[in-house]
C-alpha cells in the first residue's frame, strides 16, 4: 500500500526566481495532485492606481513586472488614449513596437536560459544570458535604463531613437541572430534537452481552449492566437503571423519561444526600415471622462488585458489588470498530475510564470 | 584568524529571496552571476539553502505574507549573517510605498546591513553592495564574540 506524501515546492526554491508555492501530493515518485498557494508578492497595485494621478500611474504599472515593464505601460496608455480619444503620431506607434519587441526578445532569451537551468544545463543558461546582455545594452543606450525603461507616455513615447542608434540596433540584432544560430539548434535537437522536455506536461488542444490558456503555451498546443494579430499600434503594417506548434508539451513551448526570438528580430528589422519621421508625442488636455476602455496587447508570456474606468477627475475609478500567468497557472493542475517529481521544475517553468504580474 | 573566519570573506555564498519585487531587481541579481559580470570568479556562489548562505540578498518591499518566510530564512542562516537590501523597494518601499499590502522596507522585518538603492539596481551597484557587506563581516564577528562573552 502506498501512501500520499505532500511536498511543498517553494516559496523559496532555487529554480524559481520568484516566490510561488506548489503543494505537490505524491504517490511514490508520481505527482497525483497539485495545489498552488499564491500571495507572496501581492502588493495592491490596482488599489494604489486609484489613489494616484492618472499620469503617475504609467510609472506605477511599469513596476507590476520588471521583465515586460514597457508592454504594461503601453497597454495602460492605450486604454487611457482610448478614453480620451488621443490620436498617436505614427512614429510613436513604431517606436512602441521597437521597444516592445526588444523586451520580448530579452524576455524569451531569459526564459530559454532559465529552462536550461531547470534541468541543469548550466552552460546553455549562461550562453543565453550572455546574448541577452546585448539587448539590455541597446535599451540602456536608447533610454538610459537597463530594465525599467520608462519610455512610454500617454499620447506617445517620451524619447526618440536617433538614426545612429537605429543603425546600431540593426547591427546588434544581426550579431545576436548569428550567435543564436549557434545555440538555438541545441534547444531544438540536443538529446539531453529532448529527453527532459518531449512528452512532458502535455496539454491537448481542446483542454487548452477549455482552460483559457494564453500566449506561447496556447500556441504550442496548436492554436494560432496572438493579440498582435489584432493589429494594435504599428503591428497592422508589419504583416504579423503567429508561430504555432502542434504537440503541446514542454518541447513545443521551448520551440515556440525559440522561433519567436527570430520573429521578433524580423519584426524589429521591418519596423526600423519602415519607421516614419515626425512627432513622437501628442499633447492633450484635461482628465479622462466618465467612460471605460479595455485594451489588449501581447506580452512575452501571453495576452495582457487592462480595464480602465475614468470618472472625470485626475484619479481613476478603477484599473483592472488581467495578466497572462493568471490564465496559465490553472493549466499547471492539468500538466503536473501523472508526471515524475523531477519533471516538476521543468513543467512549472514551461508556462514562464511571472508571479509579480499575477499577484500585482 | 582561523580558516573558518576567512572562508566566508574569500568565498561568500549568497541566498536570494524575493519578498514582493517586480522582477526587475531579481533579474539583475541573476545577471550578476552570468558571463558579463560573472561574480563566480570572486568565489561568490548563489545557493538555494539558507543554512549554506553567508549573505542574504533581498529584493522587493516586504509584505504581510512574505514577512514570515523572510524571518524564517534569516533565522536559519548561520552567524555571522549579512543582509543586503537590493532596490529602492527593499530599501524603503519606493513607488509601492502607498500600497495597502506593503509594510515598507525590508528593515521593518529583519535588520539590514547594506542598502543598495536603484530602480532597478544595476548589477555593478549590487556587486558593490555585496563587497561592502563583506567588509563589515569582521566587525560583526567581533560584536558577536563580545556578546557571547557577556552572556557566558
Amino acid at each position: 500500500m502506498s501512501t500520499r506524501t505532500v511536498i511543498p515546492m517553494g516559496p523559496q526554491h532555487p529554480v524559481f526566481p520568484e516566490p510561488l508555492q506548489l503543494k505537490l501530493s505524491l504517490k511514490d515518485e508520481k505527482i497525483v495532485d497539485v495545489a498552488p498557494a499564491l500571495g507572496y508578492v501581492h502588493r495592491g497595485i490596482e488599489k494604489a492606481a486609484e489613489k494616484n494621478d492618472f499620469t503617475q500611474n504609467v510609472f506605477l504599472v511599469e513596476r507590476i513586472c520588471g521583465i515586460c515593464s514597457f508592454i504594461h505601460a503601453v497597454c495602460y496608455c492605450m486604454a487611457i488614449e482610448d478614453i480620451m480619444k488621443i490620436e498617436l503620431p505614427p512614429r510613436a506607434n513604431y517606436l512602441r513596437v521597437i521597444w516592445g519587441e526588444l523586451h520580448r526578445l530579452h524576455s524569451h532569451m531569459l526564459w530559454l536560459g532559465l529552462l536550461a537551468d531547470s534541468f541543469g544545463f548550466e552552460s546553455l543558461f549562461m550562453k543565453f544570458w550572455e546574448i541577452r546582455e546585448r539587448i539590455l545594452d541597446i535599451l540602456e543606450k536608447t533610454t538610459g535604463a537597463r530594465v525599467i525603461i520608462s519610455a512610454c507616455a500617454i499620447g506617445g513615447v517620451r524619447r526618440d531613437i536617433s538614426d545612429e542608434h537605429l543603425q546600431e540596433i540593426l547591427t546588434v540584432i544581426d550579431k545576436c541572430e548569428k550567435e543564436l544560430n549557434g545555440i538555438i539548434p541545441v534547444v531544438m535537437s540536443d538529446t539531453t534537452v529532448k529527453r527532459r522536455t518531449v512528452g512532458v506536461g502535455v496539454i491537448e488542444k481542446e483542454k487548452a481552449i477549455h482552460l483559457g490558456i494564453v500566449g506561447p503555451v496556447l500556441r504550442a498546443s496548436g492554436i494560432a492566437q496572438d493579440a498582435r494579430m489584432t493589429g494594435y499600434g504599428a503591428y497592422k503594417y508589419l504583416d504579423f503571423k503567429p508561430v504555432v506548434e502542434e504537440s503541446g508539451d514542454c518541447y513545443a513551448r521551448a520551440v515556440v519561444r525559440a522561433k519567436e526570438t527570430y520573429q521578433s528580430i524580423g519584426l524589429l528589422r521591418k519596423a526600423i526600415n519602415q519607421l516614419p519621421s515626425g512627432d513622437i508625442l501628442t499633447k492633450y488636455k484635461g482628465n479622462p471622462g466618465k467612460a471605460a476602455a479595455v485594451s489588449r496587447v501581447e506580452q512575452p508570456r501571453g495576452e495582457l488585458i487592462y480595464y480602465v474606468e475614468g470618472n472625470g477627475t485626475k484619479n481613476l475609478e478603477r484599473v483592472r489588470v488581467r495578466t497572462p500567468t493568471f490564465s496559465n497557472v490553472p493549466a499547471l493542475s492539468k500538466m503536473l498530475p501523472g508526471m515524475e517529481l523531477a519533471d516538476a521544475p521543468v513543467i512549472v517553468l514551461s508556462i514562464d510564470p511571472c508571479i509579480s504580474c499575477t499577484e500585482r | 584568524m582561523s580558516s573558518f573566519d576567512t572562508s566566508n570573506i574569500k568565498s561568500p555564498w549568497i541566498l536570494h529571496y524575493d519578498t514582493g519585487s517586480c522582477n526587475g531587481c531579481d533579474i539583475e541579481v541573476l545577471a550578476c552571476l552570468t558571463p558579463l559580470y560573472d561574480v563566480e570568479r570572486f568565489g561568490i556562489l548563489n545557493v538555494g539553502n539558507p543554512r549554506h548562505a553567508d549573505i542574504l540578498v533581498i529584493t522587493g518591499a516586504a509584505n504581510k505574507r512574505s514577512a514570515r518566510v523572510l524571518r524564517n530564512l534569516y533565522e536559519q542562516m548561520p552567524d555571522p549573517k549579512m543582509v543586503v537590501a537590493v532596490g529602492i523597494c527593499a530599501v524603503s518601499g519606493g513607488v509601492l510605498h502607498n500600497c495597502y499590502n506593503v509594510l515598507g522596507g525590508v528593515d521593518k522585518v529583519i535588520p539590514v546591513d547594506v542598502y543598495v538603492p536603484g530602480c532597478a539596481a544595476r548589477p555593478e551597484a549590487i556587486i558593490d553592495g555585496i563587497v561592502l557587506a563583506l567588509q563589515k563581516i569582521p566587525e560583526k564577528r567581533k560584536l558577536l564574540k563580545s556578546r557571547e562573552a557577556k552572556t557566558a
